[in-house]
């Protein structure tokens, strides 16, 4: 897998609480060309903004267990300490656009102050000339420059999702992680949030990370799937293979529930809901939910290639 | 593009000062804040008045000064306005020096055989109070070699009794203190009693029988009348010097001064009412402001870092929140110097891990989850920028009304402190005013206004403070907010 832009292979990361470990991430692997976009789609709490966080190293401070290799152009980033990390990869190679981006703002700072913090944090420009870029930033967004000098308050919610994109922009990222930045907007702002994303995407062109539980949006955007299910990638696929015909049983139930326009069809959901991520059950984490599953469900399922960037965890295949 | 940043920045100026003036509109919206924002401008014009008016040097000094330098001030005396609401006019002071020439003061000089000189000087004043002046006392001053001049004293009532007070003979300095010259006194009384044919049963003072109205009220202390008009009093003497001169100052002490009274030691009671209040003003802002930052970033590092920083600061906040607050000052104050600087840094550093440290830490815990600070994190803003730029701005609307509400409080403490004797026994504070006006009994006296001047500024400080307060809370506090 030489040339990719970023590897990660066997990426863990649990956190202890009181009643247990959490294995939030565990065993993921996936790769990535550059300028492409992987969607990792999944139910809440299957680990989606875990893997996200801790790709960028916000960790909470319960961490138990932090490893795996993530390469990045080659470069591993786990073996970099904090300081170097904090230098030269975070928020300067790569972005991390919260979940919450609606509130990912302070509320006592103007905009402008904001959008220039990550660069006076680094000292990496004079204040006025950090400015002139937000502002330069901010407009090719569609939002003109008098934006700067507001509160988070005086925004409206598209446009605070924009000035957090744009505050990402202002770096040229080489990967950007996405974590949800359409949920709690409406249609309309999400079409334009996704419309600009796919504009980065086509004039910047860095590789992105998009996380979603909403498997249409991810249409939009991606050029690769991963699907998650309890701190896991049951399956990775290229986009357009995996709205066809999903490989894991969890995916073809999760495309099952997706409405569609015209088409009358029965929304199928999937009864039950995921394991709890504090000592999840032994083999397949899905066994539970399955319509198809046998025996040798409770066995680990391997990872099994079926493909160029196509994999899927399950015994159904390991069978065919 | 720069230039237009510029102009951006005029406008966003513009802005700011509408801003500023739109907050301050919507605070005099408020009649409670408006009368709190008047009281505390008066304080501080008080206060800038004072600091010009009378250097702090020179109060400490005229506070210090003992009685001999306010001998000329009557003692415990009511402020002068009490004549204002009453029909009985107490008496003011009158002075009448031979040094400051004026109506009513003349001095003569004859010369006789020889050596020898007759002296002749008259004090008149015109007397129209409805009470009797508190004391009454004569200084002499006057220059010989060897013989000292031989003097005879009259006081002469407005009906034209003449009656000899003393004769003497006086040192270069002597002083005649006529209101406690006992004999005298005794003497007096006879001679009223014989006038009358009655006896008069009860110890009557001196100032009373040289004032009084010689008829029967005089047998009874509570119908005494003071006898209205021009008294006069001479002292007539011989000089054996050519050139011995002798000047006399005589004091009615009245029984009002000033506008604020005086104390026990003859001081002015303003004097210190004026310098108490910027005092008070910077003792209780600096405290109160002191206390609340220092509290607000041990809640924010506590909250903020968690851990055994959290543990560390939790626990001394419990040590020192059991810690009982007033006998340590008294102890402090007794092992140290308690200079007002002192007692501040001692009332500072019992205060830094106060229960502020606990709420402030409670709040911050929430805070700390804030979408916000994560993205912080995310792009990389470190453990103080969080601090100051992330957390701590987020409480300054409840910072600011409770910082302006607990200035009162460090006021109080201050005159609590004083009153308890833990005070700078140089400086003159309304504590310290009160705390005189009790060790000499002022309330059992009757001598109100001693312990009612303080106590008022006291009290319409902290309404001041109070009432700005409860409106910034008003404001600042979405929870409160009106409309």
């Amino acid at each position: 897998m030489n040339g990719r832009h970023l590897d990660i292979k066997d990426f863990v990361m649990y956190y202890r609480t009181s009643r247990g470990e959490v294995k939030a991430v565990d065993n993921v692997s996936f790769s990535l060309n550059k300028g492409e976009t992987v969607a990792v789609i999944g139910e809440s709490g299957c680990g989606k903004s875990s893997l996200a966080k801790s790709l960028i190293r916000v960790l909470p401070r319960n961490i138990s267990v932090y490893k795996g290799t993530v390469l990045l152009d080659g470069l591993n980033l786990m073996e970099l300490d904090e300081k170097t990390f904090e230098k030269e990869i975070r928020w300067t190679k790569i972005t991390y656009i919260p979940q919450a981006a609606l509130n990912s703002l302070n509320p006592v700072i103007k905009i402008g102050d904001q959008m220039i913090e990550p660069l006076v944090i680094r000292n990496k420009t004079s204040k006025n000339k950090a400015l002139e870029m937000a502002a330069k930033t901010l407009r090719s967004l569609g939002i003109t420059e008098e934006f700067l000098y507001r509160y988070p308050f005086e925004l409206s919610g598209g446009m605070r999702q924009r000035v957090i994109i744009a505050m990402s922009l202002m770096v040229k990222p080489e990967l950007m992680l996405l974590d949800e930045p359409t949920s709690s907007l409406d249609v309309l702002t999400q079409a334009n949030i996704m419309n600009l994303m796919k504009k980065i995407k086509e004039e910047l062109k860095p590789s992105m990370i998009f996380i979603t539980h909403d498997v249409s949006l991810s249409s939009e955007l991606a050029d690769k799937i991963a699907v998650m299910y309890a701190g896991q990638i049951v399956e990775f696929n290229i986009a357009d293979k995996f709205y066809h015909d999903p490989a894991h049983p969890y995916s073809r139930k999760l495309m099952e529930s997706v409405p569609t326009l015209r088409m009358d069809k029965n929304l199928d959901y999937i009864p039950g809901s995921p394991p709890s991520l504090l000592n999840p059950p032994k083999g397949c984490r899905f066994r539970e939910r399955c319509p198809w599953r046998f025996e040798k469900c409770t066995e680990d399922p391997p990872l099994i290639f079926l493909g160029k960037d196509f994999y899927v965890s399950c015994w159904l295949h390991a069978r065919g | 593009m720069e230039f237009w940043i510029q102009g951006s920045e005029l406008k966003v100026v513009k802005l700011e000062l509408h801003k500023i003036r739109q907050s301050f509109k919507q605070l005099i919206v408020y009649k409670s804040a408006l009368i709190g924002l008047l009281i505390i401008l008066a304080l501080i014009s008080i206060s800038i008045y004072t600091i010009i008016a009378l250097p702090y040097g020179k109060a400490v000094e005229l506070w210090k000064a003992g009685e001999k330098y306010w001998l000329d001030n009557p003692r415990n005396a009511l402020p002068s306005w009490v004549n204002v609401f009453s029909s009985r006019k107490l008496p003011e002071t009158i002075t009448l020096s031979t040094e400051i020439p004026r109506a009513g003061i003349s001095k003569v000089i004859i010369p006789a055989i020889g050596k020898l000189n007759v002296i002749r000087i008259e004090f008149s004043f015109n007397y129209e109070y409805d009470d009797f002046p508190s004391e009454l006392n004569l200084f002499f001053r006057s220059k010989f070699n060897i013989s000292s001049p031989h003097l005879t004293i009259h006081w002469i009532k407005p009906d034209g009794e003449d009656i000899v007070l003393k004769t003497l003979v006086i040192s270069k300095e002597e002083n005649y203190y006529i209101s406690v010259d006992y004999g005298l006194a005794y003497d007096l009384k006879n001679r009223i009693s014989q006038k009358l044919s009655k006896p008069i049963e009860y110890g009557m003072p001196i100032v009373v029988s040289l004032f009084v109205v010689e008829d029967d009220s005089a047998l009874n202390p509570d119908t005494v009348k003071v006898m209205k008009g021009v008294y006069k009093l001479w002292i007539e003497g011989t000089t054996f010097e050519t050139d011995t001169d002798l000047d006399a100052k005589l004091n009615v002490y009245g029984k009002v001064y000033g506008w604020a009274g005086t104390d026990h030691l003859r001081r002015d009671v303003g004097i210190a009412i004026l310098w108490g209040t910027p005092i008070a003003l910077a003792f209780g802002v600096t405290a109160s402001v002191v206390i609340a930052f220092m509290n607000i970033i041990l809640g924010a590092v506590s909250a903020w870092f968690r851990g055994y920083v959290d543990t560390a600061i939790q626990r001394i906040t419990e040590i020192f929140m059991i810690l009982p607050f007033l006998p340590i000052m008294v102890m402090i104050a007794t092992f140290f110097r308690p200079t007002l600087f002192n007692l501040l840094l001692a009332i500072i550093a019992l205060s830094i891990f106060g229960a502020g440290v606990k709420t402030y830490r409670a709040v911050f815990l929430q805070v700390r989850e804030f979408p916000y600070v994560e993205a912080a994190k995310a792009y990389g803003a470190g453990n103080f920028r969080i601090i100051f730029r992330y957390l701590m701005p987020k409480v300054l609307p409840t910072l600011i009304p409770s910082i302006v509400l607990s200035v009162p409080d460090f006021v109080f403490l201050e005159a609590v402190l004083a009153l308890l004797g833990v005070g700078d026994p140089l400086i003159p504070t309304w504590g310290k005013i009160i705390e005189d006006a009790f060790r000499y009994g002022a309330l059992y006296k009757g001598l109100y206004y001693w312990v009612l001047e303080p106590s008022f500024m006291l009290a319409i400080t902290s309404m001041g403070f109070a009432l700005l307060g409860f409106t910034l809370d008003r404001i600042f506090n979405p929870k409160l907010k009106e409309i």
